[in-house]
């Protein structure tokens, strides 16, 4: 394909990302920090955020499974998972880690797994959009183009 | 001849009787022929008898009756056989005949019986029939009156001709003699006589109106005849022979809220007139229903006709009266706008006048300023250039809000910078604020966009005056100024039920949040805040130069831009915000070039990078501290990255000039760090500065902080912009606290 039109691509996809609510304006701020001294910058912490949730879901999914669950542990690991989705602009992650906080404090188990499903279908989700969205920019740069910079006006 | 077998007769017949018997047989047979001869004559003349056969019948019985008797002539002498058997056969015929007829009339008579009754039947009839019609045309007659007598009534709108015309036309159509209207007095307690038929002027003859008889009439609609002795119906003189039979009538006068009418009595709800009719005294006449009826819808049309001339009447006063009210009002409005003409060439010529001396004044003293002066010389010029700058922000003041209540200024819109704005605000009140040891710190929403469309001036100038007072009222402490994109239900919290925001694609809402730590005010005091010239009294703050005006002139700029401004305080001594909210447009992102006023952005920000700034980030999570890592770097630091408090504050050294926390994570004793890092560094100009950063708008928390020792605090999510400001204003301040 032709590189004005993956380019082309490349900046609908994002907005389209926008308009869903998947990322928040924290992600523009992450791409005004990649520059030529730091060319990879926003895939390197994408690719940290998504081991740390791995890790953070998987303490989750052990911690309430036991028999005695201990909140304390569970809130801090979500506030973790929370802080680390918001640096990045994963909104819709970072809002059900909200949700999830909520049912931590009122110890309600329950709750508790539903948001954990949640927040895993969460960081899914926006994982696979972000293969996407980083496949696309190799292919912009193995044409030898530079990646647009999105203007989003809201 | 043979002779009969008859026995012979035993009287000869020369007798006399015998004579006789022969001349009435004779005359017998002759009226026995006659009568079928009349019958047949007379029923062949009229067309409907019914019963020819009848006839027939009874005319073959007469007629052989009558041969019977005519026969018997010749049995009187001698007489053959021949004879006598005619006579037998003559007579046994009759006998048949009319024992057929007898049998026959049986049937027959009754009939002719029931005829007669019928003809009696509808003879009753017809005469009743009669009496009907007579009834009918005397209805119709009075219904005649009646509608003739209400055209005259209501075919004039004035009262007295109403009256009147009643009267006269009812003494005509009843052919009465005497006709006579009472009326309720303004008291109430008595009736008065109003109007007469014959009297020319009633001599005002009053009756008390609890009169039994009265008040007989009064209960009821009826027309109701009352006795001539009857104190409303002695209106003769005494001495006629037999007073005609009077009746009196109650006319209802229709209550009105608003009947004012000069000679008309106050009316209220059930008030009646009486009237009183007088048959002719002498005449036998007497009243009939239908007379009494005609009174009765007489009255009831007199109540409407009278209502609607009073209406009328009242209307026209009305009117009247508006008329005038316009021409006084017309007359007023002139004066006014003569008034205001005059007051604005009065404010044209003193506003040049004016500025004129002052500028001379302010120019003078500040020259004067410069040059050599003793202690005491610099101090009075001092004061006199404070007093003139007054006096010129006053002045300006005044015209301005003159030209706001009028109506005639309006906002110069045009596209501007609106971060530009902001500093400019911070630059012109850094001075004061510092002189004064308060803190200023201005943070911007990184949605806030950075161009828009409005009155600039006049905006500057309001943010201006808010930050100004905030100094102004403020001795110690810090004042901050936040500026965002107000969203919808925050616009609809801004305390005012007449505020409502429109939003649409081209427009935003900017809200300014100025905040400060001084003397407060009083929550009862707040409503006054905005009414020029009423300054708070109470507090003591006389001598700080306000004019009073300021936030009048405030609240119109921000009311012309579609906005709303108020403050809020939890009392004195507490501080107080000041919150503004105004209506902006969207400006497409403009050339630098278009707008050669405003100075490029970048310069504003202070330094757009800090190279080799050494800072060292401590956070737990991973990812922020990458993300916070990659904002410093991009900015030209040198970051050192630490996770823990340990590896902190083993780190840590005098060459870092800011240390950044995450103290959100419940793990960390940030405060503990804070003390300890104090503890470390004992001299303050090595000590790095450390600021908290924190997702957490807990002012608990930030209370915490900043009595820990904190040098700043910053709400996470950073976006570049904010942290080139933050470290532009902690490098220069030494401090940032970020408002929550």
């Amino acid at each position: 394909m032709e590189l004005v039109q993956i380019q082309r691509r490349l900046v609908d996809y994002t907005k389209s990302l926008f308009m869903e609510g998947f990322l928040d304006a924290q992600f523009l701020q992450l791409q005004q920090l990649q520059d030529d001294s730091n060319p990879y910058f926003v895939f390197e912490v994408v690719s940290l955020f998504f081991e740390d949730s791995e890790k953070l879901l998987n303490e989750l999914t052990i911690a309430l499974d036991q028999p005695n669950v201990d909140f304390k542990k569970i809130d801090s690991h979500v506030h973790q998972l929370k802080g680390s989705s918001s640096s990045i602009g994963a909104q819709r992650v970072k809002n059900a880690c909200i949700a999830f906080r909520n049912y931590c404090d009122v110890q309600n188990i329950e709750g508790c797994l539903t948001c954990l499903q949640q927040v895993k279908q969460e960081c899914y989700l926006v994982k696979n959009k972000f293969e996407t969205l980083f496949r696309l920019e190799q292919q912009i740069m193995a044409s030898g183009g530079s990646v647009p910079t999105i203007e989003l006006g809201f | 001849m043979e002779s009969c077998n008859c026995i012979e007769p035993q009287w000869p017949p020369d007798d006399l009787l015998m004579k006789y018997q022969y001349i009435s047989d004779f005359f017998i047979a002759l009226a026995y022929f006659s009568i079928p001869l009349e019958l047949i004559y007379f029923v062949k003349k009229s067309a409907v008898f019914p019963y020819r056969w009848v006839l027939v019948q009874f005319g073959a019985f007469i007629v052989l009756c009558g041969a019977t008797h005519l026969i018997n002539l010749w049995t009187f002498t001698v007489h053959s056989r021949t004879v006598a058997s005619v006579m037998t056969t003559a007579k046994v015929l009759t006998a048949a005949v009319s024992c057929i007829t007898a049998l026959m009339l049986v049937h027959i008579i009754p009939d002719l019986l029931s005829v007669k009754t019928r003809e009696l039947f509808l003879k009753n009839k017809a005469a009743e029939l009669d009496r009907e019609m007579g009834l009918i045309r005397t209805q119709e007659e009075t219904g005649r009156h009646v509608r003739m007598l209400t055209h005259e009534i209501r075919s004039t709108l004035d009262r007295h001709t109403i009256l009147k015309t009643t009267l006269v036309e009812l003494g005509r159509t009843l052919a009465l003699e005497e006709c006579a209207l009472w009326m309720p007095t303004r008291t109430g307690l008595e009736l008065q006589l109003s109007y007469t038929l014959r009297q020319q002027n009633p001599v005002g003859y009053t009756v008390p109106i609890h009169h039994p008889v009265i008040n007989q009439v009064f209960s009821s609609n009826r027309a109701v005849k009352i006795s001539p002795n009857c104190p409303v119906a002695r209106l003769r003189p005494a001495g006629k022979y037999m007073p005609g039979e009077v009746v009196a009538v109650r006319v209802p006068l229709l209550h009105l809220s608003n009947f004012h009418i000069n000679d008309w009595p106050e009316l209220s709800t059930k008030r009646y007139a009486l009237m009183v009719l007088m048959l002719p005294s002498d005449s036998a006449r007497q009243w009939h229903v239908h007379e009494l009826e005609l009174v009765e819808v007489v009255a009831d049309q007199v109540a409407v006709a009278l209502s609607h001339a009073a209406i009328l009447e009242e209307s026209m006063r009305a009117r009247d009266l508006l008329m005038e009210q316009n021409v006084a009002l017309d007359l007023a409005r002139r004066e006014a706008e003569t008034a205001i003409r005059a007051r604005n060439d009065f404010l044209a010529v003193m506003n040049h006048e004016m500025r004129t001396p002052m500028h001379a004044i302010i120019a003078l003293s500040s020259l004067l300023q410069e040059t050599e002066l003793t202690p005491e010389q610099r101090l009075m010029v001092e004061t006199i250039l404070k007093s003139s700058n007054l006096l010129a922000t006053l002045i300006n003041d005044v015209l301005d809000l003159s030209r706001l209540e009028d109506g005639s200024l309006q906002l110069d819109l045009g596209t501007f910078n609106l971060y530009a704005v902001f500093r400019e605000v911070l630059n012109l009140i850094k001075p004061i604020a510092s002189v004064k040891k308060l803190h200023v710190s201005l943070t911007l929403a990184p949605d806030l966009p950075e161009y828009a469309i409005g009155d600039e001036k006049r905006l500057m100038q309001t943010i201006l005056n808010i930050v100004g007072n905030a100094v102004k009222f403020s001795k110690e402490g810090s004042i901050s100024i936040t500026a965002f994109v107000a969203k919808l239900d925050t616009l609809r919290d801004s305390k005012a039920p007449e505020f409502l925001p429109v939003l649409s694609d081209n427009i935003f809402y900017l809200r300014v949040q100025v905040k400060d730590s001084g003397s407060g005010i009083n929550p009862l005091d707040i409503p006054k805040l905005f009414t020029k010239f009423a300054q708070n009294q109470s507090t003591g703050t006389r001598n700080s130069g306000g004019s009073g005006l300021g936030l009048a002139i405030c609240k119109r700029f921000v009311n012309l831009m579609e906005g709303h401004i108020w403050i809020e305080s939890e009392g004195l001594g507490k501080g107080c915000t000041a919150i503004l909210i105004v209506k902006l447009g969207m400006a497409e992102r403009v050339n630098e070039s278009k707008l050669p006023y405003m100075p490029k952005m970048p310069t504003n920000h202070g330094q757009t990078a800090f190279p080799g700034l050494k800072v060292l980030v401590m956070d737990e999570n991973g990812v922020s501290r990458m993300v916070t890592k990659g904002l410093l770097l991009h900015l030209g630091c040198d970051v050192t990255m630490v996770g823990s408090s340990d590896e902190c504050l083993r780190l840590v050294s005098h060459e870092h000039k800011v240390v950044f926390m995450d103290i959100c994570v419940p793990g960390i004793d940030s405060y503990g760090i804070t003390i300890r890092i104090h503890e470390k560094f004992t001299k303050r100009h090595e000590r790095p500065l450390l600021v908290a950063l924190t997702g957490n708008t807990d002012k608990v928390k930030k209370e915490n902080c900043m009595r820990a020792g904190m040098d700043g605090l910053i709400l996470k999510p950073v976006s570049l912009d904010k942290m080139r400001s933050v470290l532009t204003d902690l490098l220069e301040h030494r401090v940032f606290f970020e408002a929550i």
